[in-house]
């Protein structure tokens, strides 16, 4: 049974990866924001340094880790319209009329683009460094984990409104109103210290935000930094919650 | 084990929920049918767009849930035993579900993957296929690239890659032009000679008529009549005969002459010509055409037409086929 499901999931794996790998070009296309923040951005933050939430001549090290889950927010939101394509080509409905396991249908896709994201991060953060970023390696490592789990976060959710709308024209508006306040609200761009008081009890109650914190204690190297075992705890329950809400809504698909 | 009958189904029914302006409302696609598909067989399923065709097709194969009623497929419980249904029955949707992006051989080397084939075997499937649908010159380039006929060739080796018992055939040759129809055609025939039962959703009279075995016609979600095409055809009464003669007075002389021979369902004379119904006209031809020369009764020409599907249809909904498209 587990076999199955291991082996439906890696065939499934590689479909997709296969479909990647065809226009590889877009692997880069879709780290075109965050270079742009990294590049225009950046050097605005670096004469804020000194403001709360923002140490002088650490903003790069603030920065890079927020910027990286901006990545898999936004850089993963986008997948459900190869779904899309997937479903109006009657794909999708020849998977289900197979014995395929259901779950490697998504799993399949899920993993594909948290293989991508990793791949943009690493890249991203190699760009990074000429600016100054110190990273401690092993959160570094660990971190990669924290995104991976956001954007099979962010994947699931848009590949779940995919098979709800089965069109185009929603889904856009829909992810684009998720991720936005989502983001605005982790304290990516700036710090929340900076933010009144009711903004920052906002921001309690949005997951990503910890993400956030857990990836900035992960690149500083502080282990011993509660706000990391919450970020993980956090994210791994949306991410299977979610997950499992894409699933439903593949077996509801057809009906 | 499945012993004669491939598809059973009771009362199986389907409804959908609709948002109409807000309101919710339920539609019922399928109203409850009866089938039974037998070993061997082409089975033609005939209706008209929207008929509950395709959402009876889907049921069948798992892919939709039925609200109402029961159905049993190679004897297993549509249910209770889906896995067993999916991994014993071919299905070709109406869309064909090839991707576009990939090759004809990865996609059929992945389909068979999905049916649990090894590696190995899925290659070796793919290139038998590759074969026998005449794929060869095509079959390493991407799908997109296909013409509508190599994309449905395609489509139904997809469908046919882990060699099921039964394939179930959504309008295969809807939108192909007359040439890939016939290649196709002469395809499922040659599928039904190895053995395999064809379950065939079409709304092509010409197509039920030259594939099917048995024929059962849906309409609004029901089943309004099965049988073989012969049967269905006779139903509608018999074979239309019309001889023209060179006057009037000839044709009403044969008229009274036919009269007396044959049991006519109807006659009728126009001018010169005598317009007649009887049953099995074709055997009947011969032994009038002698009795009218008999009494110097020389008929110039004589045409013979035998019912078709489309007066079948007609009969039994009081509509044509193709009406609704019409409007």
């Amino acid at each position: 049974m587990k076999m199955k499901m291991l082996h439906d999931t890696k065939l499934m794996f590689i479909r997709n990866m296969q479909h990647t790998l065809r226009s590889p070009v877009f692997v880069f296309v879709s780290m075109f924001q965050p270079l742009m923040y990294l590049l225009l951005f950046m050097p605005l933050l670096n004469a804020l340094g000194g403001v709360p939430g923002l140490p002088a001549g650490k903003t790069v090290d603030i920065f890079i880790p927020g910027l990286l889950v901006l990545q898999a927010l936004f850089g993963t939101a986008f997948v459900g319209f190869s779904l899309i394509d997937d479903i109006r080509t009657g794909v999708i409905e020849r998977f289900l009329v197979t014995p395929v396991k259901r779950p490697a249908i998504l799993l399949g896709r899920v993993l594909r683009d948290a293989v991508v994201l990793l791949l943009q991060c690493v890249l991203i953060t190699l760009v990074a460094l000429p600016f100054g970023l110190n990273v401690n390696i092993e959160g570094f490592l660990l971190s990669l984990l924290l995104y991976a789990l956001i954007g099979i976060t962010m994947a699931s959710i848009s590949y779940g409104f995919a098979l709800i709308y089965k069109i185009e024209d929603p889904l856009a508006p829909t992810l684009n109103t998720i991720t936005l306040p989502l983001s605005l609200l982790s304290g990516i761009i700036l710090p929340l210290a900076l933010a009144p008081l009711w903004l920052q009890d906002l921001a309690k109650i949005n997951p990503f935000s910890y993400t956030v914190n857990a990836a900035r204690a992960l690149f500083a190297g502080n282990f011993q930094n509660i706000g990391i075992l919450e970020g993980f705890i956090v994210i791994s329950v949306l991410a299977i919650l979610v997950f499992l809400w894409g699933l439903r809504s593949l077996k509801k698909m057809a009906s | 084990m499945i012993g004669d009958l491939v598809i059973e189904t009771k009362g199986l029914r389907k409804t959908f929920l609709s948002k109409e302006k807000g309101e919710k409302k339920e539609v019922e696609a399928v109203k409850g049918i009866d089938l039974t598909v037998r070993k061997g067989e082409i089975f033609g399923f005939l209706g008209p767009n929207g008929a509950g065709k395709s959402t009876t097709q889907k049921m069948l194969s798992t892919l939709l849930c039925p609200t109402g009623g029961e159905a049993k497929v190679l004897g297993y419980d549509l249910a209770e035993q889906q896995e067993q249904i999916r991994q014993n029955v071919g299905c070709v949707s109406q869309a064909g579900g090839a991707d576009l992006s990939s090759t004809g051989v990865e996609n059929l080397v992945l389909q068979a993957q999905l049916y649990g084939l090894d590696t190995l075997t899925a290659r070796k499937y793919a290139a038998e296929f590759a074969e026998r649908f005449q794929m060869n010159s095509f079959i390493e380039r991407p799908a997109q690239s296909y013409s509508g006929g190599q994309k449905r060739r395609l489509d139904i080796a997809l469908g046919m890659i882990h060699h099921p018992q039964l394939l179930l055939l959504d309008e295969p040759t809807s939108g192909l032009d007359p040439q890939s129809r016939a290649y196709l055609w002469g395809e499922i025939k040659k599928l039904k000679a190895g053995g395999v039962t064809i379950f065939l959703t079409t709304q092509y009279m010409d197509e039920a008529d030259k594939l099917c075995d048995t024929i059962a016609i849906i309409d609004n979600g029901k089943i309004i009549v099965t049988g073989t095409p012969e049967e269905l055809k006779s139903s509608v009464g018999g074979d239309a005969i019309v001889f023209s003669f060179l006057s009037e007075e000839t044709a009403r002389n044969a008229e009274t002459l036919l009269k007396e021979k044959v049991q006519v369902e109807r006659i009728q004379t126009k001018d010169n010509s005598v317009y007649l119904t009887v049953k099995d006209g074709e055997r009947m031809m011969p032994e009038l055409l002698r009795s009218l020369d008999a009494r110097n009764l020389e008929a110039q020409t004589v045409t013979l037409s035998r019912p078709s599907l489309d007066d079948v249809f007609l009969k039994y909904t009081g509509r044509s086929l193709r009406e609704d498209e019409r409007k």
